[in-house]
């Protein structure tokens, strides 16, 4: 159930988030979700790609630190209130979001949003017997 | 004016004879009381007897820092700890400081040493001293205080820190005479000109600037800014401290050596031979009145050359122009005394931490600005903003309570900071003094 997110550290300085995206792109390697985090000096580029280990090695042979970490696909009814009665799920069981971020692509009618949690075991344990639909790495790749 | 007129304007023969004489006496009590030095003696072949002009002074081996550390804490001691009032303190490369002592008589040598240098500076009794060196294991602050006291000036201790309300004091007290390193110099006039309070409006006349490297330039900054007339100041813990050489406010041109207390050399570094006046080379220094810290021959890293000639002042004391450099990696930031490998043995303290780093030293504004570069490797890095965060402050925090100096700690990717032939390039020093 875990999903394989890959993260990049970028120094603050014009050029660098497109000289991942091109290295990338000439590896042949499709990024299916993205989220940037910075602050003034630095920032950490998270993605979801179709082949980590290809992105991981090209990434690291241009001198990239490449870290890998894993987190949640969860399925997020695409209406008000969708994400709130996830939230509140995990909140009434003390388990921490450290960040999250929305995936492009759809799963059928349903938005797909990506979590890192603290507990990532116990929060999928949670959410499934929640009736939230978790979506498995494999199926994520290829979306 | 000048405070002792008798020493400080003495004939070069007679002060030469004086030099001798005084010399040899604190030969004769290092050798007795000091291993380390009897041992120097011992090495070169010769006893405290053989020195018998000054010229032979450069018989002896020379002392350096690593001596005084290896002789940690009270190992260079030459009195009786019962007979030692004062102990200071500075930093040293692995975190370990070079400890001094002095004993009621040197404390009291050191305040009329001081006086005479505040008074070179412009200033005299009446005077109010607004005294911003640090006060603590630092010499600056105290000992600028003792000679102000014995000058018969009215001091006020502000310390350094805390500036709005310095501008404040500055405002009501009236000071006349100020104190501080050049850079917390012209930050006091960032802050006072933020505050809406001008320089010409207060009644500064003097300011004695010293305990770090400063320039002609920002000497010109200096007086503009504050309004006053700016001398540069010399000294060094291990030698006595803040009082060493002073320049005068007449000539501004190069600070005279209280002599009868210290006798300068300069040095090829690299070969140890003693050079004539007006080469430049390392400065060395003997103490000859000191009793619980005499220093033989101490290798001061600092560069500069001597100067003979008399001065308009009617000074007879040799001069040493400004310290253009030093010969070792010692940075000094806002008077603290920094080198690279003690930032390093910070870095080291964290597992996550590679060796790659560079120290990056500028004058931004108007203070001294450190900035550590560290490079994110793959066990330093997290997907987490706040680790990352985290981990710079508890650097950043390392750093300023191993070694008193604020630095602001800036994570950079692998491979960023410059090898040259293999080996790092530790330190930019970007500052234009």
């Amino acid at each position: 159930m875990h999903v394989e997110q890959i993260s990049i550290f970028l120094e603050n300085k014009a050029g660098r988030l497109e000289e991942v995206t091109s290295i990338l792109s000439e590896a042949g390697v499709n990024i299916r979700a993205l989220s940037l985090a910075d602050t003034s000096d630095f920032g950490v580029l998270r993605l979801i790609v179709d082949d980590n280990g290809k992105a991981e090695d090209v990434l690291k042979s241009k001198g990239f630190t490449v870290g890998k970490t894993e987190v949640v696909a969860v399925e997020v009814q695409d209406k008000p209130g969708g994400l709130s009665k996830i939230l509140s799920l995990l909140h009434k069981s003390d388990i921490n979001v450290e960040y999250m971020y929305a995936f492009v692509r759809q799963s059928g009618n349903n938005a797909v949003m990506i979590f890192r949690f603290d507990h990532i075991d116990a929060a999928i344990k949670l959410l499934k017997n929640g009736g939230i639909t978790v979506i498995d790495g494999s199926k994520v790749y290829a979306m | 004016m000048i405070y002792d007129i008798e020493f400080e304007t003495m004939p070069r023969e007679a002060l030469e004879a004086i030099q001798l004489r005084r010399l040899q006496t604190t030969l004769e009590h290092v050798y007795a009381t000091v291993p380390f030095y009897h041992k120097q003696f011992e090495k070169a072949g010769i006893t405290p007897g053989d020195i018998k002009s000054l010229d032979d002074l450069k018989r002896i081996p020379f002392t350096t820092k690593q001596d005084l550390r290896d002789n940690y804490p009270f190992g260079m001691f030459a009195v009786p700890m019962d007979n030692v009032v004062r102990i200071h303190a500075s930093s040293g490369t692995t975190g370990q400081p070079t400890v001094v002592g002095y004993t009621a008589r040197d404390i009291n040598m050191w305040a009329k040493l001081m006086a005479r240098a505040l008074t070179a500076g412009g200033a005299s009794r009446g005077d109010i001293i607004h005294n911003a060196y640090g006060y603590g294991l630092f010499t600056g602050g105290l000992g600028t205080h003792y000679g102000a006291e014995k000058l018969g000036a009215s001091v006020i201790p502000v310390s350094g820190g805390n500036t709005k309300r310095q501008i404040i004091i500055m405002k009501d007290f009236g000071p006349t005479i100020l104190t501080a390193t050049p850079s917390y110099a012209l930050y006091l006039a960032e802050v006072a000109e933020d505050m809406g309070v001008d320089f010409t409006d207060l009644k500064f006349k003097f300011g004695i600037f010293g305990a770090e490297p400063w320039s002609e330039n920002m000497r010109h900054e200096i007086e503009r800014k504050l309004n006053i007339i700016a001398v540069d100041i010399y000294g060094l813990s291990e030698v006595m401290g803040p009082g060493v050489a002073i320049e005068c406010h007449e000539a501004k041109q190069g600070l005279h050596i209280f002599e009868d207390h210290f006798i300068p050399e300069v040095i090829d570094p690299d070969t140890g031979e003693v050079l004539p006046d007006g080469e430049t080379g390392e400065l060395v220094f003997t103490s000859i009145t000191k009793e619980a810290f005499p220093v033989i021959r101490y290798r001061t890293r600092d560069i500069t050359s001597l100067n003979k000639e008399p001065c308009i002042c009617g000074r007879t004391l040799i001069r040493m122009n400004r310290v253009s450099g030093r010969t070792d990696d010692m940075l000094i930031i806002r008077g603290v005394n920094v080198f690279p490998s003690q930032i390093e043995s910070v870095l080291m303290e964290i597992d996550e931490v590679e060796p790659h780093y560079q120290l990056v030293v500028e004058r931004e504004g108007k203070l001294d600005t450190l900035t550590v570069l560290v490079e994110v490797g793959e066990r330093l890095f997290s997907d987490e903003v706040k680790v990352l965060q985290n981990l710079e402050k508890r650097i950043s925090n390392n750093i300023k309570e191993y070694l008193g100096v604020s630095a602001q700690v800036k994570l950079v990717e692998p491979k960023v900071i410059a090898r040259s032939q293999g080996k790092a390039v530790r330190v930019i020093d970007k500052r234009k003094i």
